[in-house]
């Protein structure tokens, strides 16, 4: 698959395989591709379930683990750090 | 093409900002590295995270390399981001410390060396999944194994990406590998961790079982 053929209204027209789209699902996610691509992909996307299915759970669950992990920074982290830096000045100016 | 020529001056004008402020801390104005350091210490923390996986290190590590990359000032060439080369130094201090940490490891057994292709796993619907019957608590549980299920290298830059939201040119340096390389560890990893998930929430919701035909 992925060579050129044509279909019915005589447009020539790329197809992607499932392979091809499994490939770039994380560049989709990032929005890392070019305009062209990102076209073929979606109209492999909108005639191909199963891998409609792969992209929207493959982002659903990196969403529920992104939301999972709102990381804050550890209680003090910021003021130890500054305390660390305050002396290490101290000793640059002396 | 818009987007791109003011994404690039944007970059300019923060590098350019960057350098006045490293002029001036090198000039013995000290105290305005908590400027250069403030925007990116969740950064460097989560770095450090995503690499050794316990607080108390991660937090160590943060601070031995905000305080090499202070003393290092000097050195620093400013034709990138500031960030960019602390992030290089937080991933060199946490991968050096990881070695010390574990000579011979399981994770190291674990990890493999083929990063070629990944075949997922196959479903019919996304609603197979059952979150909605998952009470957080236990979604919170799943997502964690899955994360923990991950080999190293994997986990590592799935973290930085998809947790902490470094950009593919910030996880290139971090993780010292380069941005094809960043792009192939990463669809590999978000394919994984969806497959664990799926895995081990089918397991514990047996009757959700892969869709009968």
């Amino acid at each position: 698959m992925g060579q050129a053929h044509w279909i019915k209204k005589g447009t020539a027209m790329i197809t992607l395989s499932c392979e091809e789209v499994r490939r770039e699902i994380s560049n989709y996610l990032d929005d890392d591709m070019s305009p062209r691509m990102r076209r073929l992909l979606e109209v492999h996307l909108e005639q191909c379930r199963k891998c409609a299915v792969l992209l929207d759970s493959t982002h659903n669950v990196l969403v529920l683990l992104a939301d999972e992990h709102r990381f804050e920074l550890p209680a003090g982290f910021s003021l130890r750090m500054r305390h660390m830096l305050a002396k290490e000045f101290e000793k640059a100016k002396s | 093409m818009q987007n791109t020529l003011v994404r690039e001056s944007e970059n300019d004008r923060i590098l350019e900002g960057e350098r006045e402020l490293i002029a001036e801390i090198l000039a013995g104005n000290h105290e305005r590295y908590y400027e250069l350091i403030a925007p990116i210490e969740r950064r460097v923390y989560y770095t450090a995270y995503a690499i050794l996986r316990t607080e108390a290190d991660a937090e160590e590590v943060s601070q031995e390399a905000i305080l090499k990359a202070f003393r290092g000032l000097r050195t620093f060439r400013g034709e990138s981001k500031f960030s960019s080369w602390l992030l290089s130094i937080v991933g060199n201090e946490a991968r050096m410390r990881l070695r010390r940490r574990r000579e011979v490891s399981l994770e190291l057994l674990k990890s493999p060396d083929n990063e070629g292709e990944y075949t997922p796993i196959e479903l019919a619907e996304w609603r197979e999944i059952p979150v909605e019957a998952l009470a957080q608590k236990e979604l919170a549980a799943r997502l964690e194994e899955a994360l923990a299920a991950l080999p190293e290298i994997y986990r590592e830059v799935l973290i930085l990406r998809d947790i902490d939201e470094l950009n593919i040119a910030e996880t290139s340096a971090a993780l010292e590998i380069t941005v094809p390389a960043v792009k192939t560890r990463l669809l590999r990893a978000r394919l994984m961790v969806r497959d664990y998930f799926v895995s081990r929430s089918w397991a514990r919701h047996t009757g959700l079982r892969k869709a009968q035909p």
